[in-house]
């Protein structure tokens, strides 16, 4: 990994447009390794577009993404490997087990010693005697869990959340909180997209505020007057509906 | 706005060679129907035979531009590419379709019946499948990039397809002979009108390619600003 | 290029370990299938010799049908949970998703006709099991399979996606249509089966350049 930089994520003027509507609009990030990054936004803010271009998966239509240093435009069987993601999909097949999608996967990220890491997850992440269970037949929890620890199988230093707690009950979002809070404990860059003010403070050290595509507010935790923070956020959110 | 989005057309100018390009229809249909000596077998039918083989040309030149503007919209990205791409594509369809038509037509007093499964009409006929199919998909992507971009692989993939299509239907009549077009000695003069004939709707080709390009242009900027301002931008 | 076929096979095999567990996608091929010969059966009640005439067209036409339902299937089922994003994270090349899925889809296909053929000779009379025909079947399967999945992962994303793979799978394999009809009607009929090389040679070239084309192209077709 590259030493010098202290960024784990750049984006550079982050510009996706579907038909004549952006999504995003010249959206400059910066952060850096080992923060957690909260980005609020109402429905439609372009969280999601966010997360996906930052993810490799959407091609931005201007702009450039950089993750530890890395052009992910040029570089992406690489930049790959270095991101862990999770969205309110669970990316899992819901007729295999937990065990079968998570060795799938841990094939797909060529993890050595699959069992064991697959074991060691599934220890973390509260899924033990689980893991023979067929997913489709998870509760929605529980699914969420599988899904975390398919993000992590190959220990990637940046995750990506896209709103990791829709469809789940009160209880699984707090077991949720925790382990990514335990997760976050070994420098590991997150940026997390939620709609949820409460949670995006309560977890992250940082927070941005997407608005109808621009980044609107930036700032980290300490620096922060919540205050100012809520009455902007509610006016900007529904300026934007 | 970015460069190349904008309305103000790459093809300024057009308005002289599309009044050349009527003259010249004029003059072909003259050549066509009057000036031209009548086919000693089949009669004042065979005149078709200058709007249809242009027609055909057409379809095909069509498809090759979809083609190039497929392989450059997927390297650069460019919106005019697409808009390109798309706009020879709708033409060649049109034209196919009258290829198709006049094709019947000639085919009806000649070989007495309206269709046959000759070669060249199957295979003009599944060409003409594969572009509606490039104009379906587009039609029902879920957002414009997507379909360019679901075009654009038809696109490509289709032309390569279309000699193999050919190739298949050719050998399958072979094993079953149909009907053949009599070919005789081509009469000089048949030959001017038949040239002259391909200019003109070559021309006619790329004038409507500049309309339609223009006119895809300025509906994406349209698009854009009423966006911008149900946004109040 | 060991992590390339290693990681193809393992997307193909979790098709098929979900597929045993459900099998969704045979079962409703099969089914399919079946009700095809039937009905065309309706069709053309006819003489021996003409079901003779007839029957490499019938079962074609129910091969292709068939395909094209499984394998939009076999897309659908990537996209309901998020799974080809999840395909589409992973550091992979994209060639290695098309081989995976286009195996898959080809093992499917392949397992519909070794059950469909023996019914069909049964109903129809006919002898099924002649080597020449089992190849023919077997080339064809892998060039269905290989324009499929190509435009199966197309379909799959637009609005239409029930309808959108029979209109851009068919214009383009009719070639492979054809040579399927007339080498199984040649690998039929009695005598020699002059043009069966050269119709097998057909289905060869679409395959490799199906299979060019497509390692080219899936990526623009994955990408959002």
């Amino acid at each position: 990994m590259t030493s010098g930089n202290p960024w784990a994520i750049e984006a550079q003027g982050l510009t996706k447009l579907f038909g004549p509507r952006p999504a995003l609009l010249g959206v400059d990030l910066r952060v850096p390794r080992g923060a957690f990054l909260s980005v609020f936004g109402p429905n439609g803010a372009g969280k999601s577009t966010l997360i996906r271009s930052l993810a490799t998966i959407m091609r931005p239509t201007a702009g450039k993404v950089m993750l530890e240093g890395l052009d992910a435009a040029r570089h992406g069987g690489e930049v790959r490997r270095l991101l862990g993601v999770v969205t309110h999909q669970t990316l899992l097949y819901p007729d295999l087990t937990a065990q079968e999608n998570l060795e799938f996967y841990a094939r797909m990220y060529d993890v050595p010693r699959r069992r064991e890491r697959i074991a060691y997850l599934a220890d973390l992440v509260g899924l033990e005697g689980r893991l023979d269970q067929v997913v489709g037949t998870l509760s929605r929890g529980l699914q969420q869990r599988v899904a975390l620890a398919r993000a992590l199988l190959h220990d990637p230093p940046i995750l990506l959340l896209d709103e990791p707690e829709t469809g789940l009950d009160p209880q699984a979002q707090g077991m949720l909180g925790d382990l990514l809070r335990r997760v976050d404990g070994q420098e590991r860059t997150v940026v997390m997209a939620t709609h949820s003010l409460e949670r995006g403070l309560e977890l992250g050290d940082r927070l941005a505020i997407l608005v109808r595509g621009r980044l609107a507010y930036e700032s980290t935790k300490e620096a922060l007057n919540l205050e100012a923070l809520r009455s902007t956020y509610r006016h900007l959110a529904a300026a934007g509906e | 706005m970015e460069k190349g989005l904008t309305v103000r057309d790459r093809f300024g100018g057009a308005s002289l060679l599309t009044g050349l390009n009527l003259a010249m229809m004029v003059a072909a249909l003259y050549l066509a129907l009057l000036w031209a000596p009548t086919e000693a077998e089949q009669g004042n039918v065979q005149r078709i035979f200058y709007f249809h083989v242009p027609l055909a040309w057409v379809s095909f030149l069509a498809f090759f531009v979809v083609f190039v503007g497929s392989l450059i919209y997927l390297w650069r990205r460019s919106r005019w590419w697409d808009a390109l791409a798309h706009a020879s594509a709708e033409i060649g369809v049109v034209f196919t379709t009258l290829v198709l038509v006049t094709g019947s037509i000639w085919a009806r007093p000649i070989w007495g019946v309206w269709w046959t499964w000759d070669p060249r009409l199957t295979t003009t006929t599944i060409m003409w499948l594969i572009y509606l199919a490039y104009l379906l998909v587009r039609s029902y992507a879920t957002e414009s990039s997507q379909g360019a971009r679901f075009a654009a692989v038809l696109g490509i993939v289709g032309f390569i397809d279309v000699p193999l299509v050919a190739l298949a239907i050719v050998w399958w009549r072979t094993l079953h002979p149909g009907p053949i077009i009599p070919q005789g000695g081509v009469d000089p003069s048949m030959l001017f009108v038949l040239f002259f004939s391909l200019a003109t709707f070559t021309l006619f080709y790329v004038l409507l390619m500049m309309g339609r390009v223009r006119l895809r242009l300025a509906q994406d900027r349209l698009e854009e600003l009423k966006y911008q301002r149900m946004q109040g931008d | 290029m060991r992590g390339f076929w290693g990681k193809a096979l393992a997307i193909a095999w979790k098709d098929i370990l979900a597929e045993a567990r459900t099998k969704d996608m045979v079962l409703s091929m099969l089914v399919f299938s079946i009700l095809v010969i039937i009905v065309f059966n309706f069709a053309f009640e006819s003489s021996a010799e003409q079901t003779a005439q007839v029957a490499p067209g019938v079962l074609w036409v129910t091969f292709t049908f068939a395909g094209v339902l499984g394998m939009n299937r076999s897309f659908v089922q990537e996209k309901d949970r998020g799974c080809l994003e999840g395909l589409m994270l992973c550091p992979l090349d994209r060639g290695v998703i098309y081989t995976g899925k286009m195996l898959g889809n080809f093992i499917f296909m392949l397992l519909v006709e070794v059950i469909v053929l023996p019914v069909f000779s049964i109903l129809f009379n006919l002898p099924l099991f002649a080597p020449r025909l089992v190849l023919i079947t077997v080339l064809a399967t892998l060039a269905f399979s290989t324009a499929g999945t190509l435009f199966a992962a197309i379909a799959v994303n637009t609005r239409a996606r029930d309808f959108m793979l029979p209109i851009l799978f068919i214009p383009v394999v009719v070639p492979v249509i054809i040579a399927a009809v007339q080498a199984s009607g040649l690998a039929l009929a009695p005598g020699p089966g002059e043009g069966y090389w050269s119709w097998l040679q057909l289905i060869v070239v679409f395959v490799v350049i199906f299979l060019a084309v497509s390692f080219l192209v899936f990526e623009y077709v994955l990408e959002e």
